[in-house]
């Protein structure tokens, strides 16, 4: 088995409780920090650790650290972003709710290292019992001392809150998030200024990912060097996967990253193979708005090397072959799953979450879905695959943020590997209608029809 | 326009008076203002407005569940902003209803996981069972079925929310015992 760093103790009885995790050495870096290092020393040993953002974006936590203004001497903020909605992801909700006392000490020791005096967790509004016990835990954490005026005697204060969202995919992106915990609709702010120099009222913030947050802990227990001795290259460290689809076993697991994507989905200490029968057909390896893989570059790369659980693997070739790690939202479709029908559940998705403020993805969005929409029920047409791929280019980097991206690539990578299951729809639409959501011809047998048919 | 179309606009615009109007009665009890006091307390003292969403959230759910225009202003009110302010944040967010919406609010997720797990037939069976579409209160008030995007639970799937908790894993024979407990009101809804 490998390295577990942040779920090790979460088979520990109680762990949820303050005393549990005390008795079981938590808040030791908080002590560590405090006592012993000063706030640059602890960037320092995140910066050697090679931890990288675990919401999706995959930057380097420490250079994200180092950016924040601490010239202009305003009070500045650590948010972080539990706005957890990605779909396909699952694992923040997790941490927070087995182990909410995880987070809370990681959010006191990164406050530390950035000098915050007042930090927010930002949760997503669906999460509303996970609030709760966020709250308890704070509560807990401020009884014993561990937030308030001068911790442990050292000078240092802190003040750290939970604030809830209200149902908004668009808060996830960190501009959005910092106006939704101003009052405000969740409008992402156009970059430059970014949140390190003007974030929440205007003061310099960080927002970091929950679990980016927790794994800050073991680094200052340990160090950065120990951290980034685990994984490969530059994926250092463990990363929390959550699988779900036609798997055995859906869940979250935690693993070293450089696992081969063969034995995560194969082996019994992970997701165990497929639940049935039925053979394996696609993969998305980070959520939604990554690329889909099609089942011949799943195990491997294109270029015929072992494709592996890292930021760089997975990415391997670009969006022509690859993908890419993201959050980790691991979803694994079997052959009964159409692609189409995913790719316009996933465009009704974007559709129903942007914020509307550019209109390429305000409209462009709503097209997708339509186009896919009416193909999907049999009403294609045959220029509708060029369409959406002329829509989904007109949406891509056009945007003030990246869900116009995360909108468009699902699109333009199911029809880059799938695109005979589109055009089967289209020309044999009385064999998809009055299906039970599932194709009826087995994707081989697609492939052969569509080949034989001349316009 | 003729006669006859002139009495249909009327006749429409009254139907949508009459569905989109409706009373709430307003009580900030002083348990509910302690709390509004305790989340305006987390932002800084010039930072009021920040407090808006989790006060939206308290006021809503000491309200049935849903938030008439007098109630926005009055948390306009009470955090000392323009009633535009609340309106524009609670027609953003989707847990903010703005019409009067069923006691227990099955929200199925139906993005792709759930659905590759048969949400949507289950919500076919949900909806055939209570005898209303998607978004409809019941005659009676206590149920209604929505479809929302996805929740976070995408390994528990097919699931839904309810309340401020999530039923996960469901099957049709979940879903008949949990119609049954709401009925004899053996649901907590709100943790408080």
């Amino acid at each position: 088995m490998s390295q577990k760093i942040l779920l090790d103790k979460i088979n520990v009885p109680g762990i949820k409780t303050y005393e549990v995790y005390r008795q079981n050495g938590g808040y030791a870096s908080v002590e560590k920090a405090l006592k012993t290092l000063t706030p640059d020393e602890v960037v320092e040993e995140v910066k050697t650790s090679g931890l990288r953002g675990r919401g999706g974006a995959g930057f380097p936590t420490g250079m994200k650290w180092s950016f924040i203004d601490k010239k202009s001497g305003k009070p500045r903020h650590l948010v972080c972003n539990a706005d957890e909605s990605e779909p396909g992801t699952f694992k923040d909700r997790f941490l927070m709710e087995y182990i909410p006392h995880l987070l809370i000490e990681g959010m006191i020791t990164s406050s530390y290292a950035l000098g915050c005096n007042l930090s927010y967790i930002y949760i997503r509004g669906e999460y509303m019992w996970v609030y709760k016990i966020l709250e308890r835990a704070l509560a807990e954490a401020r009884a014993a001392g561990w937030l308030g005026k001068n911790i442990l005697g050292t000078g240092y204060d802190l003040e750290l809150y939970v604030q809830i969202g209200a149902g908004a995919y668009i808060c996830g992106e960190e501009t959005a998030l910092i106006e939704s915990l101003e009052g405000k609709r969740g409008n992402p702010r156009i970059k430059p200024p970014f949140p390190a120099i003007s974030g929440l009222w205007t003061n310099p913030t960080v927002v970091n990912n929950v679990e980016t947050i927790a794994a800050v802990p073991w680094i200052v227990n340990n160090s950065g060097a120990d951290y980034a001795k685990i994984g490969i290259g530059r994926s250092t460290g463990t990363k929390l996967i959550s699988a779900s689809g036609h798997i055995k076993n859906q869940g979250v697991y935690e693993i070293e990253l450089g696992l081969s994507v063969y034995e995560f989905m194969n082996s019994d200490a992970y997701l165990g193979g497929m639940s049935s029968d039925r053979p394996l057909k696609a993969f998305v390896p980070g959520g939604s708005s990554v690329p889909v893989l099609p089942a011949n570059l799943i195990y491997k790369t294109a270029a015929g090397e072992d494709r592996l659980m890292t930021y760089e693997s997975l990415s391997d070739g670009g969006f022509a072959t690859g993908s890419m790690l993201g959050s980790g939202g691991f979803i694994v479709y079997n052959d009964t799953a159409c692609i189409v029908r995913n790719t316009w559940n996933f465009s009704r998705f974007y559709h129903h979450e942007s914020c509307g403020q550019c209109s390429p993805c305000r409209e462009g969005t709503g097209w997708l879905e339509k186009v896919l929409h009416r193909i999907e029920n049999g009403h294609g047409r045959e220029e509708d695959v060029d369409l959406l791929l002329s829509i989904q280019s007109k949406i891509e980097g056009n945007t003030i943020c990246p869900l116009g991206d995360a909108a468009s690539w699902p699109v333009a990578a199911a029809i880059r590997h799938f695109r005979d299951e589109f055009e089967y729809h289209i020309r044999f639409p009385e064999k998809i209608k009055n299906r039970d959501h599932f194709v009826a011809e087995p994707f081989e047998q697609v492939k052969h029809l569509v080949a034989k048919q001349t316009i | 326009m003729t006669q006859r179309q002139q009495t249909d606009k009327a006749f429409r615009i009254k139907i949508k008076m009459e569905k989109t109007h409706h009373k709430q009665e307003i009580h900030i009890t002083d348990s509910l203002m302690a709390r509004i006091n305790e989340l305006i307390s987390h932002y800084p003292a010039d930072k009021r407005k920040s407090a808006l969403l989790p006060v939206l959230h308290e006021v809503q759910d000491a309200h049935d569940n849903w938030l008439s225009i007098e109630l926005q202003d009055k948390v306009a009110e009470i955090l000392h902003i323009k009633p535009i302010e609340v309106y524009e944040v609670a027609s953003f967010y989707t847990m903010f209803n703005r019409r009067p919406v069923g006691k227990y609010m099955f929200e199925f997720c139906q993005t792709s996981p759930c659905c590759l797990n048969g949400v949507e037939n289950l919500m076919d069976y949900t909806c055939e069972k209570l005898g209303v579409p998607v978004g409809e209160p019941t005659a009676d008030g206590l149920f209604e079925v929505r479809g929302v995007e996805c929740l976070g639970a995408c390994g528990y799937a097919p699931m839904m929310q309810l309340g401020d908790f999530y039923q996960e894993h469901l099957t049709k024979e979940k879903i008949d015992q949990l119609i049954d407990d709401c009925k004899a009101n053996k649901i907590t809804l709100h943790d408080k």
